[in-house]
């Protein structure tokens, strides 16, 4: 089990590492595919309070897994994005279908 | 056979800018790498480029930018056009003026339809939870990007990036 899962209830957390791109994206995938076999989760948060960098491979994650919560009538949100990665989900069109909330920026 | 040839073009550059070439001698700074096609070295190719654009003092959207482009390019040569095999990418960057061309070559399986490929949330590999957003993003972090493939061959991106006049900003003619 990798730390960056936590599981509360129905809810997992994903905590999303610094860099978010196809080679990081493969454990993610799985593991959140593991999870969601085992358990009844209803709502999938990406926390993205560490991360930097994505590219279209971590829009890739957040897709199937939107499939999947959709399938089981559930939810999910990002949480803690950066500006960059705003920008990213928004032009992805991700940010139509799920809540996306900003990080707080520490001036 | 046809090389198949897509050019999804940003504004173009003033297309009398290589007569000048005879007038002023081109002041240009080139790098290349070469590394195996294994996912790990995503990470190393983009920070590699970002790190050689840094002599354009670039902004630090720009260097996103350009990282994300890399990436994105990097990775198909990866999964599509290597698949399971480990083969060679290389990278030819060259810095001209406020201008960075970047070239990601692999000579793996090749496109069989450039266009298609290049289409927003066209995937060959959906099972992946591929998005299909590569060559957009590439396409719209970066000025012009051009895709040659040719199936059994390989494939060749070449992508452009002008660097905005920033302050304090340091040219290549001005280290002598």
């Amino acid at each position: 089990m990798n730390s960056i899962f936590q599981i509360r209830d129905n809810c997992m957390t994903i905590r999303v590492p610094e860099e978010l791109d196809h080679h990081n994206a493969l454990p993610i995938q799985q593991e959140a595919d593991e999870v969601m076999m085992n358990r009844n989760i209803q709502t999938i948060v990406f926390d993205f309070r560490d991360t930097s960098f994505m590219d279209s491979s971590g829009i890739g994650v957040l897709m199937g897994r939107y499939r999947a919560i959709q399938r089981k009538g559930g939810q999910m949100q990002a949480e803690n994005v950066s500006e960059r990665i705003e920008k990213i989900l928004r032009m992805s069109g991700i940010s139509k279908l799920i809540p996306v909330n900003r990080k707080r920026e520490w001036l | 056979m046809a090389v198949r040839e897509m050019v999804a073009a940003r504004p173009k550059m003033p297309q009398n800018r290589g007569q000048r070439k005879g007038i002023i001698m081109e002041n240009t700074n080139e790098m290349s790498l070469e590394f195996d096609s294994r996912s790990l070295n995503e990470g190393f190719a983009r920070v590699a480029v970002a790190a050689f654009a840094t002599q354009l003092n670039p902004t630090l959207e720009e260097v996103a930018d350009l990282k994300t482009a890399v990436s994105e390019a990097v990775t198909n040569a990866i999964i599509h056009a290597y698949g399971k095999k480990v083969e060679k990418i290389r990278i030819n960057c060259c810095v001209r003026e406020r201008e960075m061309e970047v070239e990601v070559v692999d000579h793996g399986v090749g496109i069989r339809d450039v266009p298609k490929a290049m289409e927003p949330m066209y995937t060959t590999k959906p099972e992946l939870d591929r998005s299909g957003m590569g060559f957009a993003f590439m396409e719209a972090f970066m000025d012009e990007l051009q895709v040659r493939s040719e199936p059994g061959v390989g494939t060749t991106v070449w992508m452009k990036k002008k660097f905005g006049g920033r302050s304090g900003q340091r040219d290549l003619s001005g280290d002598a």
